[in-house]
């Protein structure tokens, strides 16, 4: 094998191995930024020797090996002569023929949980939450985020050397956290990811194909935490939201790069595969036998969409109940918004048209294209053309994405012809 | 991008032999380390050929022709799959050789496939049009 293949043939390894190395080193070392240069140190190691002699048969294993001494070293070479050391370098040097199997069991989950708590740690900005947790989880290069947030590659080294340097500032423990504390720091790590999701997702409605990698990065780590933190509902949630989600990426986008909204979209081509995947996370959620969070009930409303066969089957009545539930436990104008859709689809625009002039003045609304954009839909269906037509022309107005505003101007030459 | 790791059928597979529980209990520990990963999207197993059918059109344009199972070559017949979605080929060819030998017997294969994604069928224009146009004429879209 030639020098160039045995480099992509650690790209590979690394992308399997880097974030349960990171996490393993953080524990021993107490520092996230630390440990992935230490992590980084053994992948240098292996890109410089493996070429020579070979690749070894268990490479997660030697590289785990190798960053665990280069850990020890360290802590030896520093202050850190403490009892703690005395114990891990007698534990390491016990481990010469270290049994990877049990390795790979429970304790590397907890580390990866702990690994990222911390990188989705609320001292974080929210930028930097999702650039650590790309980088330390995702085992994504600086230059692969800087692509997919569209921002030079210094901006992401920058905001991941802060990161780093704020958590080891603010001494922030590599632990999992504490009881009283938890439904805080998971709704932080689920946001983080979520967040990660839609941005890749609202991006490629906007012609840009690069972007999908943040989706499925997104749908990764939902899927690596519902294995990692099995008993929380929403974290099932959250991964059956982006699979379901995830299974319209094929229809959702036109021939010539314009938006299809869910109703038009050719179901054909949904992956059937993913909506199964989602309906079975549900199914998880619900043996849990908790109350449903805000993404348990918005995967619901997924799923619900996803049964349809057609887009005239969708149990509308059933998706306004759980709005209604949405709004009870996450209560937002853009909820709000979605709710008198749906009501008006279950029971008449008479209806939502009342729920949406509730939301007029709505200050965070003021400049939301949706807004007009459903209500000139409601006035049309109530025969009310000119308002309706008014409505889309202001929306249209609104509306920051150009094939989105294409789209409004057309609806608003509809009601004017007739 | 997704890989399809397709595992070939053995003189076991195909004689219903039931596989090994070392070997199971070896697979059940990948496929759970797939989970964790992140990766892992569908893994199934077949039943034996004994119980399928071919269908084969030797003639073009003519009918189809139907033959009941088993059939006898082993190596070209699936016993099964597991569906994985990766971010490189690289990763994909790591992930395949974790793999366990599935018979262990020296009769264990498996091929790496990388499944088709969308933007590749449509990278050249014309293929593109082609297929919206197909979909539309096949696709009613129901109109409220």
């Amino acid at each position: 094998m030639n020098e160039r293949n045995v480099h992509r043939v650690i790209d590979g390894i690394w992308r399997i191995e880097s974030a349960k190395i990171i996490a393993s080193l953080a524990r021993m070392v107490r520092d996230v930024g630390l440990a992935e240069d230490l992590a980084q140190d053994s992948l240098i190691i292996a890109l410089e020797r493996w070429p020579e002699t070979r690749i070894p048969d268990n490479p997660g294993a030697w590289l785990m090996t190798t960053a665990k001494r280069r850990a020890i070293d360290h802590l030896r070479r520093n202050k850190l002569r403490d009892r703690k050391y005395e114990e891990l370098g007698w534990e390491i040097d016990r481990q010469r023929e270290p049994d990877w199997d049990e390795a790979l069991d429970d304790p590397i989950g907890d580390d990866l949980l702990r690994l990222i708590f911390t990188t989705c740690h609320p001292i974080l900005s929210t930028d930097a939450r999702v650039a650590l947790t790309l980088r330390l989880l995702g085992g994504l290069t600086t230059e692969e985020i800087a692509s997919a947030f569209l921002v030079p590659e210094a901006t992401i080294a920058q905001r991941i050397v802060r990161a780093k340097r704020s958590l080891a500032a603010a001494n922030v423990p590599f632990e999992l956290p504490p009881k009283a504390e938890l439904a805080a720091r998971l709704s932080s790590v689920l946001e983080v990811i979520y967040l990660m999701f839609n941005e890749g997702y609202a991006a490629s409605s906007g012609g840009s194909w690069i972007r999908p990698m943040l989706c499925s990065e997104a749908l990764r780590l939902g899927r690596i935490l519902a294995e990692i933190a099995p008993d929380e509902p929403e974290v099932h949630g959250l991964a059956a939201l982006m699979e379901i989600q995830s299974s319209r990426f094929r229809a959702r986008v036109g021939q010539d790069g314009e938006p299809i909204l869910l109703l038009d979209q050719n179901r054909a081509l949904w992956d059937h595969l993913l909506i199964r995947r989602g309906g079975a996370a549900i199914s998880r959620a619900e043996r849990l036998g908790k109350a449903f969070g805000p993404y348990l009930i918005q995967a619901s409303i997924a799923a619900c969409h996803a049964r349809a066969r057609t887009s005239s089957e969708t149990d509308w009545v059933r998706i306004s109940a759980l709005y209604d539930a949405l709004s009870q436990a996450a209560p937002s104008p853009v909820v709000e918004l979605n709710r008198a859709v749906a009501l008006s689809m279950a029971f008449g625009p008479a209806i939502g048209l009342e729920v949406l002039d509730t939301l007029m003045e709505e200050p965070s609304l003021k400049n939301y294209h949706l807004l007009p954009s459903v209500r000139g839909d409601f006035l049309m269906k109530l025969g009310r053309k000119t308002e309706a037509c008014l409505a889309f022309k202001r929306a249209a107005n609104l509306a920051r994405n150009e094939k989105e505003r294409v789209l409004l101007l057309k609806r608003a030459a509809e009601c004017s012809a007739d | 991008m997704r890989f399809m790791m397709v595992v070939k059928a053995t003189h076991d597979s195909e004689n219903g032999v039931k596989p090994d529980p070392n070997m199971l209990e070896a697979m059940a520990r990948y496929n759970e380390e797939l989970a964790r990963a992140g990766v892992l999207v569908a893994a199934d197993g077949l039943h034996p050929t004994s119980s399928a059918i071919r269908i084969s059109y030797p003639e073009p344009g003519g009918k189809p022709k139907v033959l009941d199972g088993p059939f006898t070559e082993t190596k070209e017949i699936i016993a099964g799959f597991t569906l994985i979605e990766v971010k490189s080929r690289e990763e994909a060819i790591e992930w395949a050789m974790r793999m366990p030998d599935p018979h262990g017997f020296g009769e264990g294969q498996i091929e790496l496939r990388q499944v088709f994604e969308l933007s590749e069928l449509t990278q050249d224009p014309e293929t593109l049009a082609q297929l919206n146009q197909i979909q539309e004429q096949v696709t009613r879209k129901p109109r409220s």
